[in-house]
């Protein structure tokens, strides 16, 4: 940069302004902003036929801290987590070594195979699946009864207790490829050095494993494990179709309850949602907490 | 001999293994063998012969229908141009700025960048309300043009650091050079750094191809008051309201929207792969 004149520098610096102006704008105008109007609207009592709402402290909050269906929408957002997290963890994982396995044959295939429903549409898979979970003509109840495991007419998606375990294996079945690329490029950045050194020091596979690969992999294990934490809560086209929240809102993650509060109860109550995004929000700066915690740890 | 032996175990079970594989893929992508074999069934057999995925007599009908009656050839259409627009719009914002952010000393250049990543999580429920309010005012809700803006707007940390990254490889020796010759600073972003980046661009505009062809919450809430520029998977969400026993016609619809990006991602895969590993490695 020495060789530049002052006056070149000046020029630039109008068209460095110029070119972050595209990212700036859509950037305040996408999320700065609306973050912050969030969190204002959550103090003011504002329905959706209003022009603006009107200042009403912490009203929103106390009436959250006492609505059912928000606890229960809480709930299913936390239980949602606890399942999904913990198997699409480990299956991306066992995957991920099996793939990476020189002997496998067919890896790439494979990959792309258990890949696939990443790419495809939320929705649309929410709607295929309600029909292949249908009670009456389903092909899982079908095969399922046929082999003796469950009942004939039961309703995976439509019954409380099954509802929010059987979206979530189907939630798992749609991300787990995204995993398992998470996976695979960690293990593929572990020099292949290492593990020739441990081949000649006569190391045996699952010495070079628990030595080798574990440890280097510990360090993704926390970025992988956090950003999935964060998928997890997002979760909402999936369920939108699938089940809507229900049944008795057994399904009702958080962007759904935000979504039917501000946008498709019979009054919209946009203060009110807002309160609940601010607190949804609040669980994604624990995330980000996580995640440079785990970044720092790495780093070191 | 023994070493004979021992190749022989080792090939049994890698054949093992690839059959295991095999039939476990073969259930995991059931649901779309399902979905394309409803599609070209008649709902009445659909209901009669759930697990039979051949059906009687190949029939196009359901497309059709969900193609003209369905509404969605106008949801398809609407789905190429928001797609389109907001690849077109996050490739130049991102592109930009990510050039800007690798090859310039600024003030504040710290700060730009350490609030990019700490916006990194915030999820469209947070931002959503405020977001429909304001397109509201600017006379955008109801338009293609805010259904494209706010598809496109926010974050996009991944891809601008996907760009930073980038430039960050280039020597500087190639800058520097440019400046010597005289060149604008317009004419060495366009003609010497932009092209360049191909696989950065491939990679950005697939990324954003499956964010934005398969949003549901932007397309849904901005198009509650025009039905006319509704998307494909808010078309999706209209039919299955509408005729929830046509499963043929709801299998066909599904099939039209997954078959672009589905294409696409086996065409291009390595470039969603090189997206998503991004994730990790940065």
């Amino acid at each position: 940069m020495t060789t530049l004149n002052n006056s070149y520098k000046k020029r630039n610096l109008v068209w460095i302004v110029i070119f972050l102006l595209p990212n700036t704008i859509l950037y305040f105008m996408y999320t700065i902003y609306p973050a912050i109007q969030t969190a204002v609207s959550s103090f003011m009592d504002w329905n959706g036929f209003q022009r603006a709402g009107v200042f009403c402290g912490f009203d929103n909050y106390k009436e959250l801290l006492h609505d059912d269906i928000f606890f229960k929408s809480l709930k299913a957002t936390f239980t949602f987590m606890l399942i999904v997290v913990p198997l699409r963890f480990l299956i991306s994982l066992g995957f991920g070594l099996l793939l990476n396995w020189k002997n496998c044959k067919g890896r790439s295939f494979f990959r792309t195979m258990l890949f696939l429903p990443v790419v495809t549409t939320g929705a649309i898979i929410g709607t295929v699946m309600k029909m292949i979970f249908d009670p009456k003509y389903g092909p899982v109840n079908i095969v399922m009864s046929a082999l003796g495991l469950m009942e004939r007419s039961k309703g995976l998606l439509a019954s409380f207790d099954s509802a929010l375990l059987t979206g979530g294996l189907i939630w798992v079945w749609k991300w787990m490829g995204m995993s398992l690329i998470y996976w695979i490029a960690s293990l593929q950045s572990i020099p292949d050095e290492l593990y020739e050194a441990a081949k000649i020091d006569g190391a045996s596979s699952t010495q070079t494993f628990f030595r080798i690969t574990a440890p280097l992999l510990k360090s993704f294990a926390g970025i992988i494990l956090v950003l999935t934490i964060g998928d997890s809560l997002r979760v909402f086209d999936l369920m939108l179709t699938l089940t809507n929240g229900g049944p008795f809102y057994a399904t009702e993650t958080i962007e759904l309850f935000i979504y039917h509060t501000a946008f498709t109860d019979k009054v919209p109550r946009l203060g009110y949602a807002s309160a609940a995004a601010t607190i949804f929000a609040l669980f994604f700066v624990v995330v980000s907490i996580l995640q440079s915690f785990v970044k720092r740890r790495n780093d070191r | 001999m023994e070493n004979k032996k021992t190749l022989s175990r080792k090939a049994v079970i890698q054949y093992l293994v690839a059959f295991v594989l095999i039939l476990f893929c073969m259930i995991w992508i059931y649901p779309f063998v399902w979905m394309l074999s409803a599609s070209m069934k008649t709902s009445t057999e659909l209901f009669q012969k759930g697990l039979n995925l051949i059906p009687d007599r190949f029939s196009i009908d359901s497309y059709i229908s969900a193609w003209g009656k369905g509404g969605f050839s106008r949801y398809f259409l609407n789905s190429v141009i928001t797609t389109a627009g907001a690849i077109a719009l996050v490739l130049i914002r991102c592109a930009t700025c990510g050039y800007v952010l690798s090859m310039f000393k600024f003030k504040l250049k710290a700060f730009y960048m350490t609030v990019l990543l700490a916006t990194f999580f915030i999820p469209h429920g947070t931002t959503i309300i405020p977001v429909t309010q304001m397109s509201t005012k600017l006379g955008l809700m109801g338009t293609r043009v805010g259904v494209i803006l706010a598809l496109a707007g926010g974050g996009q940390v991944a891809s601008i650091f996907l760009f930073k990254n980038f430039f960050d490889q280039v020597p500087r020796e190639l800058y520097e050079a440019s400046l010597i010759d005289g060149t604008s600073f317009v004419r060495t972003f366009f003609s010497i750094m932009l092209p360049m980046t191909g696989p950065i661009i491939s990679t950005v505009t697939i990324i954003t191809f499956m964010n934005a062809w398969n949003n549901l919450m932007i397309p849904l809430v901005f198009t509650l008051g025009n039905s006319k520029i509704k998307t494909l998977t808010v078309g999706m969400m209209a039919f299955s309201g509408a005729y929830a026993t046509d499963w043929a016609g709801m299998a066909a619809a599904g099939t039209m929207t997954l078959l672009p990006i589905v294409v696409c991602f086996i065409c291009l895969q390595k470039y969603f792969v090189s997206g998503i590993a991004g994730a990790v490695k940065g």
